[in-house]
């Protein structure tokens, strides 16, 4: 009705629906609000949504303050809203924390237990609606009912998930806990029931109908499956925020499988039992972050120059240094491209969906296989940790793998110049082509050389068999139409297709390219991406422009390129990309 | 780890035979060394050396009409390595010949003794024949190479002067 | 088959480059030897080195071999054993690559107690960097990079050998690359961690190290599997008693949980909503 507030119009009007609704849950002191973010998510998944849920915490090791923020809408979405529907918290001990992770807008509700304090100012200046609830009292009045069930059950209700969907993710979470599954599904069913007192509503439109199998994940779990589906069995593993899952979530998987997983002391030795894994003839890989992997470089150039496959998935985060361990940034890309000493091609590839982890972390198996050396998967604490609600990922297609030597054959050189700079790598046990790899710089059969000529033929050898691979379609993702270009890779690529989707809906076209294929640089792909584009805005979650300044240096491209970039420990959301883009695009 | 007396000539002329094989590999291996350090007189040398001592383990195989090689795993050396064999560590990159004879005369002698001492011990008189026999022969080889180090008179001191420092590779 | 391997044929073609007098052409002997006598094949065994002199040696055998980066070499072997549990694993380098920068997987190669063989060509310096302090050199051994000596305390690795849960603890001496050779089988044999430290003269460096054929007492150490008792015998070790000092029970390491055969894509169950 025209001249009504937005709000009124919607709270009068509750057939609106909502294709997307952000809700966050707050609380500290072993509130248990993610465990309710997760139920929440899990509820979601059951009633047919798409969803995505990431979580914030404090220093604390337990008992901080918490929140878990849970998108769902009703198609595959890969980054956050732009403001958050719902704000409910047990509590606002320094929930300011999350504010800007939590953006509120004046059509947002804020849910909270006046007994508790009243929300920070930062929240409320928002325009957002303050609804109070007794939570604790209420909470109290149910035996051994928790603030945290009932904000569930109160957030369902706002958002019309079917109880059923409901009751089966508090069933799963707590399944193993009977005497706790009463006590919680009664809060929920009275947190359901205190929605009656909120005038406001965000109800979900229906759910897409469910044609293909749906997962619920983090992209570090599908990494590691990704990892198992690309022929990894063997796995050295040193924890380290925020890569920790990937490696704890491969350890029954891999033996479950036939596989191996071992601890190690350090990250020294995780690469180094890799390496040893490999040469030994099994597809091996670890999993690291920024820290790790500066410890892990000299290794690198081990499997580089000794021409040994290798898989180091970097789950990136905030650096330098030990940075901000449970934020994400893209600002390895450098030491990616660049931390090894010598000159040392390897392949570095960047998965750009929590989805797309497992189809780009089995492709890093089969290219480091068939290519015979490391290959640097940047993933990110975003895409690592986030749990999301997915269409099964449609399988890679690729049949390549290791060349082996076979037995006997006389004269083997393991390093021997062919035209395409693969050489057969003999496995141990194998009779007749026994050989010492090595990272000396080394001859055809590889005894140490310090001969220039054997230098430069190895060099041209581990360069080639890089250029002259074939990379197929799976290089990035171009896709959309227009007369300029976004290029970006990694996380930052779902908040970008959702800025451009937005955008197109409003009769701005622009391409996409998000490149999965970092090193070896393609050029000449990204030029023919980029034909008819008269300028490209690179869109990158770090401070340098790691990115940017790569493609400057390295990319001969038909159009000049422009640098937007941030660092973390925030993401870019749609709107920020949307406003750049829209004054960007009108010169 | 108690060396076992031999009992017949055969055993014991397994001894002289594994004797000499040790020594005959361990010259070869040394002229390769002093080859690859391009020390070519005493490379020559020590395959010189080399060559005579597989003539002698040769020579043995033939007089016992041995057709395969006796078995000497059950035996060991009293000492470290064969009484005829060169110690790995007693060389040097800028040995000159009379340092590879004095080995080689150490080698002989120890060889001479380690016979001797089979001649003086309780064993069959048969094996005791051959043991002095064997004694002799190595005496003979003693004065042998006496004979040459009379032709390499013992270095001066600074014969190991290396003036270029030495270089890392790795 | 064919006719039993003899130890000429676990050596490759390859010349050492090691000067003329170096212990480490013991070891290469004593571990031809060795191999031929546990009646392996060349292609069953691989050879993991680090950097430095003695880590040269895995192309002088006709083994695999992996030279890989310093400090490195028994992480690199462990990953080859788990990987390839099948295969004879032989971890060698010298005391700088071993004790110093290696010297955090030693401890933890020890306690992981995973089925392989380490051998330690110790000649208390760095050879190959011409001629460092490493941490088995005496505290007043003068040198460039440390002049009138470091001033520290030994390492002592049969002390952090046994402490840290190795389960065959040996000391050998190139000078008598026979007796090395029997350590060496028995170590090979020996399940678990199997070190053994090798005294091994650096003639270019430390030429004084030729008196020790003089200091070495052969035979000096008894097996024991008793802890304590090899702690005691430790307690008056002053570096040259030889033999082997302790021979355990502890199981070698396996890795946890049955090693199943399930299909891969049984586990997108994990996934599914």
């Amino acid at each position: 009705m025209r001249g009504w507030p937005a709000r009124l119009s919607k709270m009068i009007n509750p057939a609106a629906s909502y294709p997307s609704v952000s809700i966050a849950l707050a609380g500290s002191g072993g509130a248990g609000v993610m465990t309710a973010g997760n139920m929440l998510l899990e509820a979601a998944a059951h009633a047919g949504y798409y969803a995505l849920m990431t979580r914030s915490s404090g220093p604390q090791i337990r008992g901080g303050e918490a929140a878990a923020m849970v998108r769902i809408a009703c198609r595959p979405t890969e980054c956050m809203e732009d403001t958050f529907h719902v704000l409910a918290a047990v509590d606002w001990e320094n929930v300011q924390r999350f504010s800007a992770e939590i953006p509120l807008g004046p059509d947002s509700l804020l849910v909270g237990d006046p007994d508790q304090g009243a929300p920070h100012e930062i929240f409320t200046r928002s325009g957002a609606t303050y609804a109070p609830l007794p939570l604790k009292k209420m909470a109290k009045g149910i035996v051994e009912g928790r603030a945290n069930m009932l904000l569930l059950g109160l957030v369902a209700e706002l958002v019309g998930l079917p109880d059923d969907a409901v009751v089966r993710a508090v069933e799963k979470t707590l399944g193993k806990r009977p005497a706790a599954l009463a006590p919680s599904l009664a809060a929920v069913a009275a947190g359901r029931a205190a929605a009656a007192a909120i005038p406001t509503r965000f109800p979900l439109a229906p759910p897409p109908p469910c044609d293909a199998p749906r997962w619920l994940l983090t992209g570090n779990e599908a990494a590691g499956y990704g990892a198992i589906k690309g022929g990894v069995r063997f796995v050295a593993a040193y924890p380290i925020t925020p890569a920790t899952e990937l490696l704890e979530w491969m350890a029954p998987a891999l033996a479950e499988v036939g596989g191996t997983l071992v601890q190690a002391e350090d990250e020294l030795a995780s690469v180094n039992m890799a390496i040893g894994g490999s040469y030994g003839g099994v597809p091996a890989l670890t999993a690291t972050s920024g820290p790790g992997l500066s410890l892990m470089v000299e290794s690198l150039g081990l499997a580089v120059a000794a021409e040994v496959p290798l898989v180091v998935v970097d789950v990136m985060r905030v650096g330098p240094s030990t940075g901000i361990p449970t934020k994400s940034e893209q600002s390895d890309l450098n030491i990616a491209l660049y931390g090894l000493h010598g000159d040392a091609p390897h392949i570095v590839v960047a998965p750009n969906s929590v989805a797309d982890c497992m189809r780009t972390t089995q492709w890093a198996v089969r290219l480091a296989e068939t290519l015979q050396t490391p290959a640097i998967v940047l993933s990110d604490q975003f895409l690592g940790q986030t749990r999301a609600v997915i269409d099964r990922p449609a399988d890679l297609a690729d049949a390549s793998g290791r060349v082996v030597a076979e037995a006997g054959a006389p004269g083997y050189q393991r390093y021997a110049i062919t035209p395409s700079g693969i050489s057969p790598m003999a496995i141990p046990g194998t009779s007749g082509v026994t050989y010492t790899a090595d990272g000396l710089e080394h001859g055809e059969r590889g005894t140490p050389s310090s001969q220039g000529t054997d230098h430069l033929a190895q060099l041209d050898k581990r360069q080639r068999k890089l250029e002259l691979a074939d990379y197929g379609s799976h290089w990035a993702d171009v896709e959309g139409d227009g007369d300029v270009a976004v290029i970006t890779f990694g996380s930052c690529t779902g908040v970008v297709r959702e800025a451009l989707a937005h955008a197109r809906r409003r009769g701005f076209g622009a391409r996409l390219v998000s490149m999965r294929l970092l090193s070896p640089a393609q050029p000449a792909r990204l030029a023919a991406a980029l034909a008819g584009v008269r300028k490209a805005l690179v869109i990158e979650q770090n401070h340098s422009g790691q990115l940017y300044r790569y493609l400057r240096a390295e990319f001969d491209l038909p159009c000049p390129i422009e640098s937007l970039r941030r660092p973390g420990a925030l993401q870019f959301t749609p709107a920020e990309i949307r406003g750049h883009l829209a004054e960007w695009s009108r010169t | 780890m108690k060396r076992k007396l031999p009992r017949t000539v055969g055993e014991f002329m397994a001894y002289a035979w594994a004797m000499e094989v040790e020594a005959a590999e361990r010259y070869a291996e040394l002229a390769e060394q002093m080859s690859t350090h391009h020390n070519a007189e005493v490379a020559d040398l020590f395959a010189w050396l080399a060559r005579i001592e597989g003539k002698h383990r040769d020579q043995i195989m033939q007089q016992m009409g041995w057709t395969q090689p006796p078995d000497t795993a059950a035996f060991s050396w009293d000492t470290p390595e064969g009484p005829e064999t060169t110690d790995y560590g007693d060389l040097h990159y800028l040995m000159t010949p009379y340092h590879a004879l004095k080995l080689a005369e150490h080698n002989e002698q120890r060889a001479a003794e380690f016979f001797e001492h089979f001649a003086a011990s309780k064993v069959p008189a048969g094996v005791r024949d051959a043991a002095a026999e064997m004694a002799e022969e190595e005496r003979e080889h003693v004065r042998l190479i006496q004979e040459w180090l009379a032709k390499f008179p013992e270095p001066e001191a600074g014969w190991d002067e290396d003036l270029d420092p030495p270089q890392g590779a790795d | 088959m064919t006719e039993p391997l003899t130890h000429a044929d676990f050596k490759s073609d390859i010349k050492p480059v090691w000067c003329p007098g170096c212990g480490d052409f013991g070891v290469v002997n004593a571990m031809t030897k060795a191999l031929a006598k546990l009646a392996l094949r060349p292609e069953n065994v691989a050879v993991v080195s680090g950097i430095g002199c003695s880590s040269r040696i895995p192309a002088y055998t006709s083994c695999y071999g992996f030279h890989g980066v310093h400090g490195r070499a028994l992480v690199a072997g462990a990953g080859l054993k788990l990987a390839r549990p099948d295969l004879t694993v032989i971890v060698t380098g010298g005391d700088g690559d071993g004790y110093s920068i290696g010297g955090n997987h030693f401890l933890h190669a020890c306690r992981r107690n995973v089925d392989m063989t380490y051998i330690v060509m110790d000649n208390r310096v760095y050879g190959m960097t011409k001629g460092q302090p490493s941490p088995t050199t005496e505290p007043d051994w003068d040198s460039k990079l440390s002049p009138d000596g470091t001033g520290l305390r030994e390492f002592l690795p049969m002390v952090i050998a046994l402490a840290s849960g190795a389960n065959f603890i040996a000391r050998a001496f190139t000078g008598d690359p026979n007796g090395l050779a029997d350590v060496i089988v028995q170590a090979v044999r020996h399940p678990g961690f199997s070190f053994v430290e090798v005294l091994s003269p650096c003639v270019t460096f430390r030429p004084e190290q030729r008196e020790w054929k003089r200091m070495v007492r052969t035979d000096a150490l008894e097996p024991t599997a008793d802890i304590a008792r090899a702690t005691r015998r430790l307690m008056r070790d002053d570096g040259f008693d030889l033999g082997v000092l302790f021979a355990g029970g502890r199981p070698p390491f396996e890795p946890r949980g049955t090693r199943g055969t399930k299909p891969v894509d049984e586990l997108e169950a994990r996934f599914a909503v």
